[in-house]
């Protein structure tokens, strides 16, 4: 078993940290994984993206041009890669930030608007981790119970506000997939 | 039977290559000197350039290494760094310092690096026979300035003494000269004080020495000698730009 | 034992601080850039150095000043600045000076982009500067080995008294993989040679210049007689499914781990094909794509690159086998691409 999920959106959206909280939660949960992120615009406030892989086998390569699963946060992210996703993939959208429908057939689409619901939690800086609390619920990539395990482990260091902060996003997106997808 | 001359335990018993008149033999036994007397022989690890003194590791009877052109204050840096209670000292010419290493010495002395520059200008290219130095007066003559060196093609020569007595990081900044015994003596004085300020760790130091080249200048020996002081002094001025005293 | 996620840059620079390396000097360049921040926060705890240089040049020269007190130095850098660093890269390799220098490449030439590419593979295996030399270059393949070859790197560069090159695609530097930190033992050698004080022996010189004609060709000699040693000692490749193969892939680095892939897929189209790794650029190992040539019909290189390492390929393959190319610059070409790539010459050549 091996799915390679691409995050994509615009530098400061968090999609590169919401790739590695995934890729540490992966490891922890003792699969085989990697994050390759796009290097350099991210420094400039153009568009970032990253690649997870999760295997149960080793690891051959880390780099695919099909994705099984593609997060998108923001409205360029859908143009660039909709037709990348692997056929009857999954495309995870913020409906928030992209404003016309995918024009795929075969792909599951999942929408949420991410930004729309952080701001109604009063927690802003959250989005990504609303969107990744809500796909991981719907996939089972990783067990829910298990990444709320691993939250002090991966954010180590920082203040217990932050953990929290996160927590509270993280299980607001589980609640949402677990009502509405 | 008395000693009254002798050579420095920290000169090896080899000839000098260098030319008849050149001064840079007074100057290799000059550094000699400090090193005995200090007793920093064994401690000492020293930096030739490329140009004349190029074979010095021939002379000093300490560790040597020979350098890329213009890199001894980069490689003197990571000696230093990584051995801080070994003196280093790297022996530079014109073309080596103030031309293809100005980048290295301008950065040495701005990290405040404890080392000591022993800068020999003596205005023209000597190894490569006779080229336009970054320190070649206005006017002289040269097989790459054959007209004389003008302003408005060549531009001006490099006073390094003054530029880098600028640098926060140099901690003693001296030009002097070796064209008589006086200027000798008080070269010296220099070399020792900047040796003892590396030692002491308050930064940078650099003894700049005006020296004769007579083969290239077209001279004989007692005139080159005098041509330094006429010609030389009056636009390089000799004395001390940068102290920081040993407490 | 437990695993730590980590960035192949970080990975490589805790690999050079466990084998007990003493100094980084550097200049900042994408995408290499987090080794020289990793070393710039961990060496002032630990009583390390880390100067950031003025210019690729000085960083050099500091290497070889600092590898010649005897101390275990490193620098790193992405192709722009390892041109520049060849001058003194070729007086540290006639000096026989023990260093790692680190090349996180992108694409060429000139300033080229940042994104990872192959396209320095001449530089590195060719010497890169002026004068007959060589370097030990090893290339990871995962940031594992990013760690593991940094530790190794070392200890190349100790025996032979001879710097050694990383050489790692963009990619390798930036990606992130779960590493296990390992604390092998580390030989430490005697560097009688090392110019750190002369006290109780004969002054150490480290020179480069032989103005003696038979002296140069002595050197000369001394060197490639060194690097024959090395040559039949250190050639180091991995065999993918080979035995059987009418097709043999070849790729290093993180590419080799793409065109594993795309072999494995080609395998479950019935494809008789196969994949060679080089780990070892230089000394490049000839024997194992020269036994392979007995018994394919083709070789297919595959490279970030217009095509560098595929001539070593044909010189290990002396006209016995066609060679064929595949490679991008700018962009790694992904495990689709290199199967259709596959696919194509197969089909071609009714394999």
């Amino acid at each position: 078993m091996e799915t390679q999920i691409l995050f994509a959106g615009f530098g400061g959206q968090g999609v590169l940290s919401m790739g590695q909280f995934l890729t540490y939660a992966a490891m922890e949960a003792g699969k085989n994984v990697s994050w390759v992120p796009s290097y350099g615009a991210e420094m400039r406030g153009g568009t970032a993206n990253c690649l997870v892989t999760i295997a149960d086998e080793e690891i051959s390569s880390p780099i695919t041009e099909n994705p099984v699963t593609a997060v998108i946060m923001n409205g360029p992210s859908l143009d660039k890669f909709e037709s990348k996703v692997m056929p009857n993939g999954i495309l995870v959208l913020n409906s928030s930030m992209v404003d016309r429908k995918p024009h795929r057939q075969d792909l599951q689409v999942l929408e949420l608007p991410v930004n729309q619901i952080a701001e109604e939690i009063n927690n802003p800086r959250g989005a990504n981790m609303i969107l990744l609390g809500a796909y991981l619920q719907k996939t089972g990539v990783v067990e829910i119970e298990k990444v709320l395990e691993y939250f002090e482990k991966i954010f180590k260091g920082k203040k217990p506000s932050i953990i929290e902060n996160n927590k509270e996003a993280f299980m607001t997106g589980v609640e949402y997939a677990r009502q509405k997808w | 039977m008395k000693v009254v001359a002798k050579r420095p335990e920290s000169l090896k018993d080899n000839k000098f290559h260098y030319c008849p008149g050149c001064t840079h033999g007074i100057i290799h036994r000059l550094v000699a000197e400090c090193l005995d007397e200090l007793s920093l022989r064994e401690s000492a690890i020293g930096i030739c350039p490329v140009g004349c003194a190029v074979l010095a590791y021939d002379y000093f009877n300490c560790d040597m290494l020979e350098a890329a052109h213009g890199r001894a204050p980069a490689i003197a840096t990571g000696i230093k760094r990584l051995l801080p209670d070994r003196t280093v000292f790297t022996y530079q010419g014109d073309g080596d310092l103030a031309s293809i290493g100005m980048g290295e010495i301008i950065h040495a002395s701005l990290r405040g690096e404890k080392i000591t520059v022993i800068f020999v200008n003596n205005a023209i290219y000597g190894m490569t026979g006779g080229q336009m130095a970054p320190t070649t007066l206005l006017g002289q003559v040269t097989t790459t300035s054959p007209y004389g060196r003008k302003k408005e093609w060549e531009g001006y020569p490099a006073k390094m003494a003054e530029l880098l007595a600028q640098s926060e990081g140099s901690a003693y900044i001296c030009r002097t000269s070796v064209h008589n015994p006086a200027n000798i003596l008080k070269t010296k004085k220099a070399i020792m004080k900047a040796l003892k300020i590396q030692q002491a760790g308050l930064g940078f130091t650099m003894v700049e020495i005006l020296s004769t080249c007579p083969t290239n200048w077209g001279l004989g020996p007692l005139e080159a000698l005098e041509w330094l002081e006429y010609n030389m002094i009056p636009y390089y001025p000799l004395g001390e730009l940068k102290v920081k005293e040993v407490e | 034992m437990e695993k730590i996620l980590m960035k192949g840059n970080e990975a490589l620079a805790e690999g050079a601080i466990i084998a007990g390396c003493k100094a980084f000097f550097g200049y900042p360049i994408t995408p290499s850039s987090e080794i020289a921040e990793y070393m710039a926060r961990k060496f002032p705890k630990i009583d390390g150095v880390f100067v950031q240089a003025e210019s690729e040049l000085a960083a050099i020269n500091m290497v070889y000043g600092g590898a010649a007190t005897g101390h275990r130095v490193m620098t790193a850098s992405s192709g722009p600045g390892i041109s520049l660093k060849q001058e003194g890269i070729s007086f540290i390799a006639e000096a026989e000076l023990p260093c790692l220098i680190v090349n996180v490449s992108r694409g060429g030439p000139g300033l080229g982009g940042i994104q990872p590419a192959q396209s320095d593979y001449f530089q590195a295996t060719r010497g890169g500067g002026h004068g007959d030399y060589r370097l030990i270059v090893l290339a990871p393949s995962g940031v594992q080995e990013m760690m593991d070859f940094a530790i190794e790197g070392f200890d190349l560069a100790d025996r032979y008294r001879t710097p050694v090159m990383i050489m790692a695609e963009g990619t390798l530097g930036q990606m992130m993989e779960p590493i296990i930190v390992r604390e092998p033992v580390i030989q430490f050698y005697d560097k009688p040679w090392a110019t750190n004080g002369c006290q109780g022996r004969e002054p150490n010189i480290v020179n480069t210049l032989h103005l003696s004609a038979d002296y140069l060709e002595e050197r000369n000699h001394h060197l490639q007689k060194k690097y024959d040693a090395i040559a039949s000692r250190e050639k180091r490749a991995e065999s993918y499914l080979t035995e059987d193969a009418d097709l043999v892939v070849v790729a290093f680095g993180l590419m080799a781990r793409i065109a594993k892939k795309a072999v494995m897929e080609a395998r479950k189209s019935g494809i008789k094909v196969g994949l060679i790794r080089p780990i070892t650029l230089w000394p490049f190992p000839d024997a194992e794509i020269s036994k392979a040539a007995q018994t394919t019909k083709r070789f297919l290189s595959v490279e970030i690159s217009m095509g560098q390492m595929i001539e070593d390929i044909r010189l290990a393959v002396a006209g016995r086998v066609p060679v064929d190319f595949f490679g991008r610059i700018g962009i790694t070409p992904n495990p689709e691409e290199v199967f259709r790539a596959i696919m194509q010459v197969a089909e071609r050549e009714g394999i």
